[in-house]
């Protein structure tokens, strides 16, 4: 249920994003879901990737500064109301949420990478109220 | 040896000098008949604040062969510095200066345990640069089984230091940082690594850094300190008490000026290092002001050495900035960063002038192993060092994070200040 999310510290210079996905590209790497956090100086790139361990390592081997972080994917409906009822089975038991985001796919579901330094009882709160997880296995191909 | 016997020996030494440079050397006998002194006035070291100094100017203006004693005969090597600001400095010596020099480093290598027994990898820079021959010849003088290598060809550094077992690494501390962590990039094991002394000088240096190299290397980091217009590396040298630098007075008298008067300062006060090489016969120099800022010590160290200690030079005033009014150091800035296990020491100052007011920026590298991936994170490690940096200079900074590697790397010295308000 834990999924390995890459974070990158990117400074504000242009063509430098271009060389991560140009890495990236070169090594047959996915990318199923980014975001970008930034300052005015530098900013952080978060993203889930098919292969992390390679693209980790590749990433590492261009002079990138690599974090791995464990993130949960919550699979939910793509319609009204459907976020709001995620966050509140969290909110409700405590569990806060340092950062999140969210993608919509094709078939009327959306994606929410959640951030928190309580994943397992996010786990635990999110399954008793029958909301899907994505397994590491499968959002990787994503 | 006691106190009184070194002063002693270092009067007569001074007597002898100052009678040969009025024989031998233009310049010095029209510097001492402009103050009315003649050299039967120098009898003993009491006498060495009645004669006048010697700058770098000195020597730019008697270039390139001026100062020295004896005919192009008697000079057996010529040394220069970079000539970064006009005509390089020159120096020459005689075989005898060679020899002496051999001694002294030869000595400075005992103090770090340093025997016959050695293998010892020299990669200061050999060449014009005193680094590289002056550690050569001494550890040879040692009997160490010296590779000389010189700066540089990091992959063959490792190699050899791991094939022939190398026991010993001299050069620059920025190069020894960057061959640590060179070692841990291609992943050598650490039972391939047998190095067990660095002598590491020919730039300023903190505690802090002295402590990640020797965590990296897995060794013990002494310091040694020179300068070519005194001789070169081995003026003066750490002992395993870690404790200041045990100056060679025997050859190199020292003293601690007051920068602005040039006023004598008493034992224990910062101020402007000043040496009077006395046995050097080639190029010997009266009260050479090294620009260099620290504090001597008289006490005995805990070694059983009587020898002057000095300490590990709070900057070299050439280095010093003034920024917005402010004496700042690169070395201050270094050791804030060193403080803070979050970074590490790659960093680059930058100064400029906008609107008539002096800016500073200082650009530090993120360590992979603190890096977060929060914003809020690494805005507090930025604001903690800014504070840092503010509280050590008195002086608002702004800080910039950069990406790992993106700093340039060196060699031999590093770069660690760009002045764009010079340009």
């Amino acid at each position: 249920m834990i999924i390995r999310q890459l974070s990158v510290f990117l400074e504000n210079r242009t063509g430098r994003l271009t060389e991560l996905t140009g890495v990236l590209a070169e090594h047959d790497i996915n990318i199923s879901a980014f975001s970008i956090a930034d300052s005015t100086d530098y900013g952080i790139l978060r993203m889930i990737v098919g292969k992390p361990e390679i693209a980790e390592r590749v990433l590492r081997e261009r002079g990138f500064a690599v974090k791995v972080t464990d993130v949960i994917c919550l699979i939910i409906p793509d319609k009204p109301g459907s976020l709001h009822h995620a966050l509140e089975i969290l909110s409700e038991n405590g569990v806060p949420v340092d950062y999140m985001y969210a993608f919509a796919s094709a078939e009327g579901r959306a994606t929410v990478v959640i951030r928190t330094d309580e994943a397992q009882a996010a786990i635990r709160v999110l399954s008793q109220h029958r909301l899907e997880l994505v397994r590491a296995g499968d959002i990787y191909q994503l | 040896m006691e106190r009184e016997e070194m002063r002693k020996l270092q009067g007569e030494r001074l007597s002898a000098m100052v009678r040969r440079v009025w024989n031998t050397v233009p310049f010095y006998r029209r510097r001492l008949e402009e103050l009315g002194i003649q050299p039967g006035d120098i009898r003993s070291i009491d006498d060495l604040s009645k004669l006048p100094f010697t700058t770098k100017q000195d020597l730019r203006d008697n270039y390139p062969f001026g100062l020295f004693t004896v005919p192009q005969e008697g000079i057996v090597r010529l040394h220069a510095s970079s000539g970064t600001t006009g005509k390089p400095t020159v120096v020459g010596y005689t075989k005898q200066d060679i020899a002496m020099w051999s001694e002294v480093v030869a000595r400075s290598l005992t103090m770090a345990g340093i025997t016959a027994s050695d293998i010892i990898q020299v990669a200061y820079g050999y060449g014009l640069f005193t680094g590289g021959l002056g550690l050569h010849y001494g550890a040879e003088a040692v009997g160490a089984s010296v590779i000389p290598i010189s700066g540089g060809n990091t992959k063959k550094q490792l190699q050899l230091m791991v094939d022939f077992g190398s026991t010993a690494l001299a050069c620059t501390p920025s190069y020894a940082a960057f061959l640590g962590e060179a070692i841990m990039e291609e992943k050598i094991a650490p039972g391939d690594i047998r190095l067990k002394a660095g002598i590491f000088g020919a730039e300023p240096w903190t505690e802090g850094m002295r402590s990640e190299v020797e965590r990296l290397l897995g060794l013990k980091a002494f310091d040694i300190y020179g300068l070519s217009e005194v001789i070169g590396p081995g003026v003066s040298m750490e002992c395993s008490c870690q404790s200041g630098m045990h100056i060679f007075e025997d050859h190199f008298i020292p003293e601690i000026v007051n920068p602005d008067t040039g006023e004598v300062l008493p034992y224990g006060e910062l101020g402007e290092l000043v040496f009077t090489p006395a046995t050097k016969e080639a190029m010997p120099l009266i009260r050479y002001r090294t620009r260099d800022l620290t504090r001597l010590h008289a006490e005995r160290c805990e070694c059983g050495r009587t020898l002057v200690r000095m300490d590990k030079c709070v900057g070299r005033s050439d280095d010093m900035l003034i920024i917005r009014g402010v004496n700042v150091f690169p070395s201050q800035v270094e050791s804030v960063l060193l403080e803070m296990s979050e970074t590490r020491p790659h960093y680059l100052l930058t100064v400029d002038r906008e609107h008539n007011l002096d800016t500073l920026e200082v650009q530090v590298e993120v360590e992979e192993a603190f890096f977060s991936d929060e914003v809020r994170e690494l805005e507090g490690l930025r604001k903690k060092i800014q504070s840092a940096i503010a509280s050590m200079l008195g002086l608002t900074a702004a800080v910039r994070l950069v990406e790992p590697g993106t700093i340039e790397r060196s060699m031999g010295k590093a770069r660690r200040v760009i002045d764009n308000r010079k340009s």
